[in-house]
């Protein structure tokens, strides 16, 4: 029996036994299987070692303290105050005490609620700014208690301050990076600062230093466990380059003083160098104001002032210059020998066509006398001559030549250089006239506004000062610049020390500085003439179709080897001499003396208020 | 005396070195998962990995009881050792304590006992003395339902603790039923039903069946058009229709939502990154994020941070993954798969019927455990909270797999002695 079963059974077993074969590969078939999958999710793709830094490492921004800017004689213009950013990690907010924690920040619960739910919708994982710039006292007693209120933590930030508040449109102002920043330049990230305007604009690269990273491990609580890797991957925060500027923070203060309650601007340059000692725009505002949290609010209210204190009149105010302009058509006259000193034209004042004196004078009168008394007929004449010379061949040849002189002494172009949103005035071109006139239908009288600076000429102060700066130097200028050196007072920036040569010869520069002094001697400008100083200047009224006059006075001084040079514009102040040189030359005497003498002037100045309500 | 030297001189050491070299490491990697610093010493018992080295300890003591006894004990008892384990299942649904969702365990002093993992060796027993009786005839109905009522009962009870992951180890005994002389069409038959059951699921029903009578249509042309035929396609067709459409009623309206939505992670349909998809989640960055090599022992970032739920026990091996990477995953995986093979070419090498049906009904629950545990943390199965053996913390399964395996090491080492 046994033996039967037994071979039965082996017979039966036998018949299956291969069976095992199977078994076994299906195991072995299954362990393939995983060990592919396990090549590929650890191996192959690489997103899960990102996922698991995700959780696992918390990046904390090193923000560098930005770049300070001081002027010409390192007085401190804008420096750097530390703030605290709140910040929340809304999934890690579990069991905290509320009302204490509103207590502590300043908020209610309402308040605390709401920041929760924007943090939230931001990314209930990732840390995003719970309250910004919380004040110091807050932060100090946060400091202690934080570590009972899970998922929050504080962030350091600087914010900027002015301890002079002046040159506000020059020094700009900072603020949060906007959307379309963030999308064009990758090394902002939401909630950084970037420059908005003025020079903390233009020269934001060099102010804003370089972003640190320092990484930390946390657990799955969020808890800080140590940093990663031994600092490997750590990098500290640059701190941003310090600006030198050549602002002469007195010559300013004392400007916008005397422009308090007046439209207009002044800009002053060092002929020499080419750098700019004071640039104003009135009226003007403390630029603290944009300061940090108080920034949108102040910022509605300045935008909203129908005076317009937020606009740069210095770089965007765009005005006819008027009679300033003469001094232009005569350099280009005596250049294009149509003009000498010696020539001389009749004026018969207020009657003369096409274009009226608005002087009294004697007549005929020279050059030097038509510059030292403005006169209109005079310059018509000599922009006629200009305009009907007949080497050109026609009014179009010559046009283009005259206004090639004009954009080589500075004007209708940009000088691109450290100031953002400059404009560049106007200058037409001869196919502006084309299409209005048609071709060959205009000549000199069609344009005679062009010969007393009205007309489509526009210019900006800041070519008006240059124009100033060229006459000083008997021929030449350098770029305009504000930013003498970056990072150290003596690492000078290459690009701003080129001479742009005129193509007018010196002599006629010389003889150009000559009648200017005699404006100020004896001319439209005699009144405020300086005891001590030789000043040269030229006045101008610009018509203005919108309201009064503006009151226009270009200058330098001393005569020979000038130390300034300057513009000024008094918006809807009528006569050139009675506002604009007063101004103009208050500023040189303090500049050149250190004192004002004049102080019924100065009083004068202080109170005339276009602007305050009565 | 000579006796003595007898007893351990036929012990096949293959399966007592991969045992204890899994136990060991499964050991260290406990104490990686759940490493904690003010408790750094693995001896220290107020720790998982402290109180695992009692289970350990516990086991090698229980090994050795059990390769002294006698060798015919367990073939002798096995019906009772059945019958007592199922009347612990019974009893832990009055008297047990729920844990995690589970009503499986009983307290006992200072530790726990769960008897689903003890029923599991108890049904191997059981499975392999019934199908290795000698008057067995498989083609009676009597027969092939007996087997069914062994695993369906134990299973059920299972399932009624609410320890759905446990109650499915018991299908696995299907390798065994292979074995004996299950039809292997059967078993093909079973996987396509299965993989039908998948595409359903992953697919819509009216898609799917769309496809399958497109198919039908195209057979059509091919075959040789007799009544028979027609009626086979027919019927068949309609076979597979019905399934698909009861198998998605029966996903909307008999599963609760927490398993609906294990699965749909598990297919790609949900990501559900809080619950069940947050899991699997975590133990796919873990391993994943080791690398070839791994971070190193106790260098395991999500470890040790507890970014993976329930590290030290289903998802053991994500400590694995991270800390020793591809090689040492593989070098894991490959000891599994070489102490299931090693199983199986022992089995077969038995003259006894229930030594061999034994041997391989332990290897197919313990391959089941691993397909389930690790597939999961890889993402290749559904999340059920089985152990992975050997190494998930946990001292009913240290024991009831010890004990499994080495009953078997003691059947195969008298092996000539038994018939």
């Amino acid at each position: 029996m046994p033996d039967y079963n037994a071979s039965k059974f082996y017979m039966k077993n036998s018949y299956y036994s291969n069976r095992k074969y199977i078994i076994i590969i299906t195991f072995i078939i299954v362990g393939i299987i995983f060990a592919l999958r396990l090549f590929y999710i650890q191996v192959i793709d690489r997103s899960y070692t990102l996922s698991a830094n995700n959780n696992v490492l918390r990046y904390i921004t090193q923000y560098p303290a930005r770049g300070l800017i001081y002027d010409r004689n390192g007085k401190l213009l804008v420096f750097n105050e530390a703030v605290y950013d709140l910040m929340v990690t809304p999934n890690h907010v579990k069991n905290i005490d509320t009302t204490e924690f509103c207590t502590l920040v300043g908020i209610d619960k309402a308040g605390f609620i709401e920041r929760i739910e924007k943090a939230r919708k931001y990314s209930p994982y990732k840390a995003s700014a719970f309250e910004k710039q919380i004040s110091k006292e807050a932060f100090g007693y946060l400091e202690e208690k934080l570590y009972r209120f899970h998922g929050f933590f504080v962030q350091p930030r600087t914010i900027r301050k002015y301890p002079q508040s002046l040159a506000a449109h020059l020094l700009g102002y900072i603020g949060e990076a906007t959307q379309s920043v963030l999308d064009k330049v990758p090394y902002y990230k939401s909630g950084d600062y970037i420059g908005i305007s003025g020079i903390e604009k233009s020269y934001e690269e060099e102010l804003r230093g370089v972003k640190g990273m320092k990484i930390r491990m946390v657990d799955v609580f969020n808890r800080e466990q140590g940093s990663f890797q031994n600092e490997k991957y750590d990098t500290a925060a640059i701190m941003g380059k310090n600006l030198y500027t050549s602002l002469d923070a007195g010559l300013q203060a004392y400007g916008e003083l005397l422009m308090a309650g007046k439209r207009g601007s002044i800009v002053a340059i060092e002929p020499s160098t080419g750098e700019i000692l004071a640039f104003l725009s009135s009226p003007t505002y403390d630029p603290n104001l944009l300061v940090g949290r108080v920034r949108s609010k102040n910022y509605q209210k300045l935008s909203n002032d129908p005076v317009k204190p937020l606009l740069n009149r210095a770089l965007m105010g765009q005005y006819p210059p008027g009679s300033t302009f003469k001094i232009v058509n005569d350099l280009i006259g005596l250049e294009e020998g149509v003009l000498f000193p010696s020539t001389f034209y009749s004026c018969q004042g207020p009657g003369t066509s096409p274009i009226r004196c608005t002087h009294n004078h004697v007549s005929p009168l020279d050059l030097k006398q038509a510059i030292q008394q403005s006169c209109n007929p005079y310059h018509w004449q000599v922009f006629r001559s200009i305009i009907n010379k007949k080497e050109y061949g026609s009014v179009k040849n010559a046009y283009n030549a005259w206004q090639d002189y004009v954009t080589d002494l500075g004007f209708g172009i940009k000088y691109n250089s450290d100031l953002p949103y400059e404009l560049d005035g106007n200058i037409p071109e001869s196919e502006y006239f084309d299409k209005i006139y048609g071709k060959g239908h205009w000549n000199a009288m069609t344009i005679r506004s062009f010969s007393i600076g009205q007309g489509e000429i526009l210019t900006t102060p800041l070519q008006l000062a240059n124009l100033a700066c060229i006459i000083a130097n008997r021929g030449y200028y350098i770029t305009p610049h504000l930013v003498r050196s970056v990072g150290s007072p003596k690492s000078y920036i290459e690009r701003f020390t080129q001479k742009h040569q005129t193509k007018i010869h010196s002599q006629y520069y010389d003889f150009m500085v000559e009648a200017m002094f005699q404006v100020v001697e004896h001319g439209t400008a005699a009144w405020y003439k300086l005891d001590s100083i030789p000043m040269c200047g030229k006045t101008g009224t610009a018509q203005n179709p919108h309201g009064k006059d503006h009151s226009l006075f270009i200058c330098f001084a001393p005569k020979d080897h000038p130390k300034i040079a300057m513009a000024v514009i008094v918006e809807n102040a009528g006569f050139g001499s009675t506002w604009a040189v007063p101004i103009a030359s208050l500023l040189i005497e303090k500049y050149l003396t250190g004192t004002v003498k004049r102080k019924d002037v100065e009083q004068r100045m202080i109170e005339f208020n276009m602007i305050s309500k009565p | 005396m000579s006796q003595k030297q007898n007893i351990f001189a036929n012990i096949d050491l293959t399966l007592v070195i991969i045992y204890i070299v899994l136990v060991l490491t499964g050991w260290l990697n406990i104490y990686a998962a759940v490493y904690n610093e003010q408790h750094n010493s693995i001896f220290d018992f107020t720790q998982n990995y402290g109180k695992q080295l009692i289970f350990i300890v516990s086991s090698f003591i229980i090994a050795l009881f059990i390769l002294v006894i006698d060798t015919k004990f367990f073939s002798q008892f096995a019906y009772l050792i059945y019958g007592i384990f199922l009347l612990l299942l019974v009893a832990v649904l009055g008297a047990g304590n729920v844990v995690s969702g589970s009503k499986s365990w009983f307290q006992i002093g200072g530790f726990a006992l769960q008897p689903a993992e003890f029923a599991k060796f108890a049904t191997a027993l059981a499975m392999a003395k019934f199908l290795s009786a000698p008057d067995i005839n498989t083609h009676r109905n009597q027969t092939k339902i007996i087997p069914l009522l062994l695993l369906g009962i134990p299973a059920l009870l299972i399932f009624l603790q609410n320890d759905t992951g446990s109650a499915l180890v018991f299908s696995s005994f299907v390798l065994v039923l292979y074995r004996v002389g299950l039809s292997g069409n059967l078993l093909l038959t079973g996987v396509g039903i299965a993989l039908l059951f998948l595409v359903t699921l992953m697919f819509d029903k009216i898609v799917v069946s769309g496809i399958f009578i497109g198919f039908a249509l195209v057979l059509f042309f091919f075959i040789k058009k007799n009544r028979k035929n027609i009626l086979s396609l027919a019927g068949l067709l309609l076979l597979i229709v019905g399934f698909v459409f009861s198998v998605d009623y029966a996903f909307e309206h008999f599963l609760e939502d927490h398993q609906k939505t294990r699965i749909n992670v598990l297919l790609g349909k949900e990501i559900d990154l809080k619950g069940a998809g947050y899991n699997v989640n975590q133990s796919k960055i873990a391993i994943g994020s080791g690398g070839f090599l791994g971070k190193g022992f106790l260098k395991g970032t999500q470890t040790k941070y507890n970014f993976v739920p329930e590290q030290s026990t289903d998802f053991i091996f994500c400590t694995v993954g991270e800390e020793w990477g591809f090689m040492g995953s593989v070098i894991v995986i490959s000891l599994f798969i070489g102490l299931f093979s090693r199983l199986i070419i022992l089995a077969e090498r038995q003259r006894s019927q229930f030594s061999r049906l034994y041997g391989y009904g332990i290897a197919s629950i313990m391959f089941f455990h691993f397909l389930v545990n690790i597939g999961m943390t890889i993402g290749l199965a559904p999340v059920i909270g089985i152990p992975l053996p050997f190494y998930s913390y946990g001292g009913s399964s240290l024991l009831a797999f010890t004990l499994m395996l080495f009953v078997f090491i003691k059947q195969d080492m008298n092996r000539l002695q038994l018939v």
